[in-house]
């Protein structure tokens, strides 16, 4: 299989407050001491890849930093350090302003969490699906309309509803909204940043079944962002798993889940509720993530919230280890390889 | 299961809404009880009234909803016919609820110590001297680490599963008989999510009080309650100890659910969807059953008002032609 996006080592770092103020700057800036600001890890060295036709899923709890590493690939804010490449093009050295125009940009394309929030609300059906078109293939006329039309139903939404604003539509028919403007221009790499989360189970399956459809008329690649496990499970072929900024586990998203290596992805698992089983006894996370604010690098992330947090995890940054098909970011993931399952 | 009286009993609620398009009949003749020291899980799709249910046994309902028949037997007081001073008296002491959205339904300009001291002060009977200091109490019972500190904080200054554990801990206060968990875990990460269950489970058990758990995930319901009522459209559709739902559904719109449930599948094309959207509850032709229209298994019995009928083991299904039972025992019909 060829590779369709390469990430390499991408950072993103934020500057936040709490630091010397204006004043203490300027005179730090003409004491000639240096001039550093805290910040926020959002996203920390994080590499990997997508093929061609695959679905990758992105999971994490809030905060973790899915969010800015999505932004960043699909280039709305620009990368702190480290190149994505999509098939042969460096996307990362161009800025996002710039890359909004540039012609690769419709080859990268993004659903957004909740169609009702992320479409304008003085738009039409229509208008949302029709905007890209315009902007990025130059239509107009008769050969839009028809393209709209098209993607509307390729998306089952009825033509009529073409006519109407966003409030108009149920939550069901806005996700065809967003999915249908993000198609339109035929990306390569779909992101989709929890399509279905504020879906009811029996729509979401509806949508879930509609994206592997499309996928498989269209040999899209999805980039499959969400916290509801037993979707991603379903849907991805790999699936990446990320803490505080960076990946922790990474792998097939069958034996991630059936045999995780990393105690997160342990956790994580285990808080998933299932319909046969009562829970008892599982693992358990206490306690509140370390801050993302200039982490010590020597420190592991999940350090103090993992049940093992060793002495070792204190002193050294457990580095991402190949194990056959999987990466794991643990100093014990031998040991977790022996027990048989959780 | 008690033999003795529940904790709360609805009775044949229904609930209206007028509104400028017409009348909305939000709940039809929704009955369940729940015993002391039970959970139980009200369960079902967004607009099946499950909220509004769970309203209007805290008597916080929107003013234009009206209460159209029906009883909220909370011992001897029927919390729907209650004047405003009882029912002030009750909530909080006597019945507390866990909002969904905790960001929203704190208090955004009192720190979360006089938030929880508050209710100590209105309902635990604790001196207002005290109250900072038991509210302190309650942080740490919820597992907020360095509760002092925390207390004087403000909800925006708190994570979303902190803020979370504030709900809690203000739910909690005055250790009442009965607590409403309106999704309180919607909006958490899932590791979050399972620690805050465990927690709201651990203090019920602890304090033997009554939960209510209101949900639209059926596999978290399932985990965390003894006794799932399935709803759809305002109507009860089933009501069933857990197991025994899921492994023996009987409504049709209840067997949907769980086929469409993720963890059901081992792949998505295994996944059942449910066709059809709920019905527009303000037409005045609503069939009696409220799914008839989107359900398989229809038959011309459905044109007739709704049967309940119970089997002897505590399993309510409203339906006409329901999924065949486990045991051949004949159910036995109760009057509705």
């Amino acid at each position: 299989m060829s590779i369709l996006l390469d990430v390499a080592d991408v950072s993103k770092l934020f500057p936040v407050g709490g630091g010397p103020g204006p004043v203490a700057r300027f005179k730090r800036r003409f004491s000639g001491g240096p001039e550093k600001l805290p910040k926020v890890y959002a996203v920390d060295d994080v590499s990997f890849t997508i093929n061609k036709g695959e679905t990758v899923g992105l999971v994490g709890e809030s905060g973790c930093g899915k969010s800015t590493l999505v932004r960043a690939l699909t280039r709305l804010v620009d990368v702190s350090d480290g190149s994505i490449k999509l098939g042969t093009r460096e996307l990362s050295i161009k800025p996002s302003r710039v890359f909004a125009r540039d012609r690769d940009r419709a080859r990268i394309q993004m659903v957004f969490q909740d169609a009702g929030e992320s479409v304008n609300p003085r738009f039409t059906a229509f208008d949302a699906i029709a905007d890209p078109l315009r902007r990025l293939r130059k239509m107009r006329g008769k050969a839009l309309t028809e393209r709209v039309e098209t993607v509307a139903s390729q998306c089952g939404l009825p033509l009529p509803f073409l006519s109407r604003y966003p409030h108009q539509l149920s939550g069901g028919q806005r996700a065809r909204v967003g999915i249908a403007r993000a198609i339109a221009v035929e990306p390569e790499l779909l992101v989709l940043d929890e399509p279905t989360a504020a879906l009811d189970v029996s729509v979401q399956v509806v949508i879930l079944q509609l994206l592997q459809r499309l996928k498989k008329e269209f040999g899209m690649s999805y980039l499959f962002v969400s916290h509801d496990l037993s979707v991603v499970r379903l849907l991805c072929d790999r699936v990446l798993v990320m803490y505080l900024g960076k990946i922790v586990e990474s792998g097939p998203a069958a034996e991630v889940f059936e045999h995780p290596l990393h105690p997160y992805t342990q956790a994580l698992v285990a808080a998933v509720p299932r319909l046969h089983d009562n829970g008892a006894g599982r693992l358990r996370l206490s306690g509140e993530p370390r801050s993302p604010i200039d982490p010590d690098p020597n420190v592991c992330r999940f350090y103090g919230r993992c049940p093992l947090s060793a002495a070792m995890c204190k002193t050294t940054m457990p580095k991402l280890r190949r194990f056959g098909p999987r990466q794991v970011a643990c100093h014990f993931a031998e040991e977790f390889l022996l027990v048989p399952k959780v | 299961m008690t033999t003795a009286a529940p904790a709360l009993s609805v009775e044949g609620l229904s609930i209206e809404f007028r509104t400028r398009s017409g009348i909305v009949r939000a709940l039809d003749n929704v009955s369940f009880a729940v015993d002391k020291g039970e959970t139980i899980a009200l369960v079902g799709e967004s607009g099946s009234g499950k909220s509004v249910t769970a309203y209007a046994v805290m008597g916080i309902l929107d003013p234009a909803g009206k209460v159209t028949a029906g009883r909220a037997m909370l011992g001897g007081l029927d919390l729907l016919a209650a004047k405003p001073s009882q029912l002030a008296d009750v909530r909080g002491r006597e019945i507390a609820m866990i909002f969904q959205n905790p960001r929203t339904a704190l208090n955004p300009i009192r720190t979360v110590g006089r938030q929880i001291a508050d209710v100590l002060i209105r309902h635990g009977n604790v001196p207002r001297r005290d109250a900072p200091a038991q509210a302190i109490d309650m942080l740490r019972a919820v597992g907020i680490t360095d509760p002092a500190r925390r207390a004087k904080a403000y909800p925006f200054e708190m994570s979303g599963g902190m803020c979370q554990r504030v709900m809690i801990a203000i739910a909690l206060a005055a250790k009442p008989s009965l607590l409403i968990a309106d999704e309180p875990t919607t909006g958490l990460d899932v590791t979050t999510q399972a620690v805050i269950m465990d927690l709201v489970n651990d203090l019920a058990n602890e304090m033997g009080m009554a939960t209510i758990f209101i949900t639209h995930d059926l596999a978290l319901a399932g985990q965390r309650s003894a006794r799932i009522v399935v709803m759809h459209a305002g109507h009860v559709v089933e009501n069933a100890p857990t197991e025994d739902l899921f492994t023996h559904p009987r409504h049709p719109y209840t067997a949907e659910l769980i086929a469409a449930t993720p963890d059901s599948a081992q792949n998505l094309d295994e996944l059942a969807s449910i066709p059809g959207s709920l019905p527009d509850l303000r037409r005045t032709d609503l069939p009696p059953c409220r799914y008839s229209e989107r359900c398989p298994r229809k038959i011309d019995a459905c044109a007739q008002p709704l049967p309940r009928s119970t089997s002897a083991s505590g399993h309510m299904v409203a339906c006409w032609n329901p999924m065949p039972e486990r045991i051949a025992n004949a159910p036995t019909e109760s009057a509705a």
